[in-house]
């Protein structure tokens, strides 16, 4: 059931979770440290999945926590974690691209501000909703995505699908790597092996050994 | 005060500004490179989820799922081809890169 929240409430909730939503983005390009970078870039997520859930679409929420908190972040962490990188040395040259990095970052930023600060959506241009969201009180936001994602979207979903599968695939083929010197058991090797191949029957001479 | 679409759009256009501007300025740090694309996408996610709720059409939201779906599979792909690289030069320095020279 959606909550019902009064007026203040949700416009004070959605400055909490936008500002530290912002906030913690910008720690995670100004961070020195990446491991506080990832930190941050988890606490960005679960704020945007608050600003999910003040919009309604708790799902996207849920999975907003699960995908990215839960699998996404964890890896980045992982990955920092395992290699071992000078971070000091990448620092170089922070501040060399600080004044253009700035300039792009802050026209860009205009621009879009201006873009959605000025623009008005014109009534006679909408289309009516290809399927409109039902009320909270009929279906609940997962049933009702699920009912258009099974049937309507269902080509998209089984492409996301692909996707993972692709993604799965390469991340396994471009990590795995043939280590030498490792005994490894090989069952195509094991079950290829004979009676004739293994073992070996010698006459053995008395009283000499082999 | 009533929060509408406006309200939302600023905020992923600050995030989105955000993720260009950390791919601008870290330039050798592959990882938090990878980490501004998150952010990025995150926007996108963001203004689709606004537009879908506000437009009163759920077919945002599913397209916003199918995002997330891509936004893992490129952090998964991302990390591999990081490792990889590390594993071959003992870095992650971006500049580092044009080692095959093509």
């Amino acid at each position: 059931m959606r909550l019902e929240l009064s007026m203040t409430v949700t416009a004070a909730f959605f400055y909490l979770f936008a500002t530290i939503t912002i906030a913690s983005g910008f720690m995670v390009i100004a961070s020195r440290n990446p491991v506080q970078s990832v930190l941050f870039l988890i606490l960005a997520f679960v704020n945007a999945a608050g600003l999910f859930l003040l919009m309604g679409a708790e799902f996207l929420a849920m999975i907003l926590v699960i995908v990215y908190v839960g699998a996404v972040a964890v890896l980045f962490l992982f990955v920092v974690m395992m290699l071992d990188v000078d971070f000091a040395a990448l620092r170089q040259g922070f501040l060399q691209y600080l004044p253009i990095g700035g300039l792009i970052g802050l026209i860009l930023l205009l621009e879009l501000i201006l873009v959605v600060g000025t623009y008005t959506i014109d009534p006679g241009l909408v289309r009516s909703p290809q399927v409109p969201i039902p009320s909270a009180d009929v279906m609940t936001n997962t049933e009702a995505i699920g009912q258009v994602l099974y049937t309507r979207y269902f080509y998209f979903f089984q492409a996301a699908g692909l996707i993972l599968l692709v993604a799965m695939i390469g991340a396994i083929v471009l990590t795995l790597r043939e280590r030498v010197g490792v005994r490894r058991q090989d069952i195509s090797k094991q079950n290829a092996r004979t009676q004739e191949t293994a073992v070996e029957v010698r006459k053995v001479p008395f009283r000499q050994g082999i | 005060m009533v929060i509408g679409l406006g309200h939302y759009l600023t905020v992923a256009a600050v995030l989105f500004t955000l993720g260009v501007f950390g791919i601008f300025i870290n330039r050798k740090n592959v990882i938090v490179i990878l980490m501004s694309i998150e952010l990025i996408l995150l926007a996108v996610n963001i203004n689709m989820v606004a537009f879908s709720t506000h437009l009163n059409d759920i077919v945002g939201q599913v397209f916003a799922m199918l995002i997330l779906t891509v936004a893992a599979a490129e952090a998964a792909i991302g990390l591999a081809i990081l490792v990889v690289f590390f594993r071959n030069r003992g870095s992650i320095a971006v500049e580092d890169v044009n080692m095959m020279r093509g």
